[in-house]
């Protein structure tokens, strides 16, 4: 198992070269520094304002020169600052990692176990209308943009009825009122998508010969599903949610800056709008290199959960 | 030279041309795959399926519209107008927003009067809302085509090339989507529209660069159990060389993942046009889109009193053209692997 995981992270340090590689040509090879610097700066600065940013960040150096300093960035996970605001990114990031995962925990939860009784509800009542017309709503409910769900929920349930605040962020003891809306957008994005995936696999639980075993014992339908074939697609389940963990801190982009919490899906946002490459291209390799470890504990996850596999 | 191109390119007989052939060969495929005996099994399935038909009718609906709009000819204010546009040169413009159906101005202290009747109200320019939504069809077609053109050949042709070939091919083609595949997807489209900028095109290149992953590696899964079936043995002990042994045997035979893959991968399009325009980082300014129409509509929600038919109706067009697409991509594969259902 021990050369497995060495074997694994290996790879994985591969992945990631891939993916420094990616980010590096879109960020310095698709746009020339005067681009960037007339993006940021806007049109109108010429001359020696444009000189200076393009040389303080050390775009005019040679692009083997730039490559070294990207990796070494990142590596050391010293990823200097952003072009807008000029603040340290490190920082940056880790101030938005508290306001997104206050939304995005909760609301995994909540959509992981909506789902999880969904479907298996289905499974109970399997192939009847019932489980059709609830398969329907799944799609439906996958249908949907999320900024539909925000922005009708902001309009109805907080400008007009005045249940909840529309917008807004704090950190103190009441802060519920400003998350209960997100976090329920957030379970109703995901619940249609995850029922759907977790109904297929206690399906295809369902055809096993230990339940036909278990049938046969006498044991009841309703038994046979909570108790055996819940735990069985459990291990199945592992690798879907573990795979999900990196979304969670990298948070969602259209709820947080609709709802204004200042987590790092609203930092993106306001980055894509202003042109800050540095938090993108930093995200996506830290999104990456969160994926890559997640998948590694999943592996671990799946051989201690599940005696027969054996990594190798 | 170029700009010679340039105006061949947008002329308007050329982007004709472009919209019937492309609606041309995906009934060729179509026609083609259809002599497939696995082809023909889930047709017979497919029969059966009243949902499944009734979504495939409203992508065609859909399409029709769409089609309608993508096709231009002469005439109009820029010199071109679109088939859509002769069919709706009847609808009056309104000075200002209009509630559905009602026969005055919204908010108008004097009571002005309407020219006509609108069914789903006018917007801030008086444009009818029910002709915007219908034109918006065009951006999520075209988008959806072009990205399709993209990551359809691309995910099906590496697929089959590592599942056939396997070695080094496909370590290389697991290498090349195992990245992809390990960052975010948003970000990654994000990240690369930030750097092309926006327009119709750079965004089909983005979404076609991150979507051919699924589909590349189903298509190599079920590639790498096909060829472990006799007739692709036969095939090669008769002497076939690798290119005829892929495409006469194994593309037909992988055909429906692609069709099934194209479907739903539609719908995952379509969603995303909307969200990634209302970010700012898709359809040009201009372009008028479901996602653009909802963006404006955030405001006018907010307005007293509320403009809520322009959001509705471009929420609700989207809403309607991804649910059918899910549906009919659910019941192509319901007829394809009856097993899993």
């Amino acid at each position: 198992m021990f050369n497995y995981i060495v074997r694994r992270l290996i790879y994985s340090v591969f992945i990631l070269i891939g993916v420094i590689g990616i980010t590096f040509f879109l960020d310095n090879m698709m746009m020339t520094p005067d681009q960037k610097a007339s993006r940021v700066l806007g049109p109108k600065a010429v001359g020696q304002t444009r000189e200076e940013w393009i040389h303080n960040r050390g775009l005019d150096r040679p692009l083997p020169v730039q490559f070294v300093q990207y990796v070494k960035k990142l590596v050391t996970f010293d990823f200097g600052t952003t072009w807008v605001t000029g603040r340290d990114l490190r920082e940056t990031f880790l101030q938005g990692v508290g306001p997104s995962l206050c939304i995005t925990v909760p609301g995994f939860l909540a959509a992981l176990l909506a789902s999880l009784g969904l479907a298996l509800f289905q499974v109970f009542v399997r192939n009847s209308p019932v489980d059709r017309g609830l398969t329907v709503f799944s799609v439906a409910l996958m249908s949907v943009p999320t900024m539909v769900y925000v922005i009708f929920a902001q309009a109805f349930l907080a400008l007009n009825l005045r249940y909840f605040p529309a917008y807004g962020f704090a950190y103190e003891p009441g802060m519920l009122r400003f998350l209960l809306l997100p976090i329920v957008i957030f379970m109703l994005i995901n619940i249609g998508y995850d029922a759907r995936l977790y109904r297929a696999i206690f399906l295809e639980e369902i055809g096993q010969d230990y339940v036909r075993t278990a049938y046969a014992k006498g044991v009841s339908p309703s038994r046979v599903l909570a108790v055996h074939v819940f735990k069985n697609g459990l291990i199945a389940l592992i690798t879907l949610v573990v795979a999900q963990l990196p979304k969670l801190i990298l948070g969602s982009l259209l709820i947080e800056s609709l709802f204004g919490i200042p987590g790092i899906g609203s930092m993106l946002v306001q980055a894509i709008q202003t042109g800050d490459q540095p938090i993108v291209m930093v995200s996506v390799f830290l999104g990456s290199a969160l994926y890559l470890l997640s998948l590694i504990v999943t592996d671990i996850l799946y051989a201690l959960a599940d005696p027969r596999i054996r990594l190798s | 030279m170029k700009e010679n191109l340039d105006r061949l390119w947008e002329h308007w007989i050329t982007q004709d041309l472009l919209v019937i052939g492309g609606f041309a060969l995906v009934f060729w495929l179509l026609r083609r795959g259809a002599r497939n005996e696995r082809w023909q099994r889930a047709w017979q399935r497919m029969k059966r399926d009243r949902g499944g038909f009734i979504a495939l009718g409203v992508v065609f609906l859909y399409l029709f519209i769409g089609g309608l709009e993508m096709l231009r000819i002469p005439g109009g204010d820029n010199g071109t107008r679109s088939i859509l546009d002769v069919f709706t040169a009847g609808v009056a413009q309104e000075k200002t927003y209009s509630a559905p159906l009602a026969d005055e101005l919204l908010n108008s202290p004097r009571h002005e009067k309407l020219i006509g009747r609108h069914l789903l109200g006018t917007d801030v320019l008086g444009k009818d809302v029910f002709v915007q939504t219908l034109k918006a069809c065009r951006t999520a077609l075209v988008i959806g085509a072009l990205t399709s053109a993209i990551y359809v050949p691309l995910g099906a042709l590496l697929g089959i090339l590592a599942g056939y070939f396997r070695r080094w091919v496909d370590d290389v083609v697991q290498y090349l989507y195992s990245t992809l595949a390990s960052i975010p997807e948003v970000l990654l489209l994000v990240a690369i529209l930030l750097v092309l900028g926006k327009g119709l095109g750079t965004m089909s290149i983005a979404l076609g660069v991150t979507g051919w992953v699924t589909l590349c590696r189903l298509v190599r899964g079920e590639t790498m159990r096909q060829t472990e079936r006799p007739y692709v043995a036969a095939a090669r002990a008769l002497g076939q060389s690798h290119r005829n042994i892929v495409v006469r045997h194994l593309l037909p035979n992988v055909m429906h993942l692609v069709l099934i893959s194209f479907v739903l991968g539609f719908s995952g399009i379509v969603l995303a046009e909307a969200v990634l325009s209302y970010l700012g980082v898709g359809a040009p300014v201009g372009t008028s889109s479901w996602g653009a129409m909802i963006d404006s509509g955030r405001s006018e929600l907010a307005r007293d009193p509320a403009v809520w038919w322009n959001i509705s109706a471009a929420a609700t067009a989207l809403f309607i053209l991804v649910l059918s697409l899910n549906i009919f991509g659910d019941s192509l594969r319901r007829a394809f692997d009856p097993k899993r259902g």
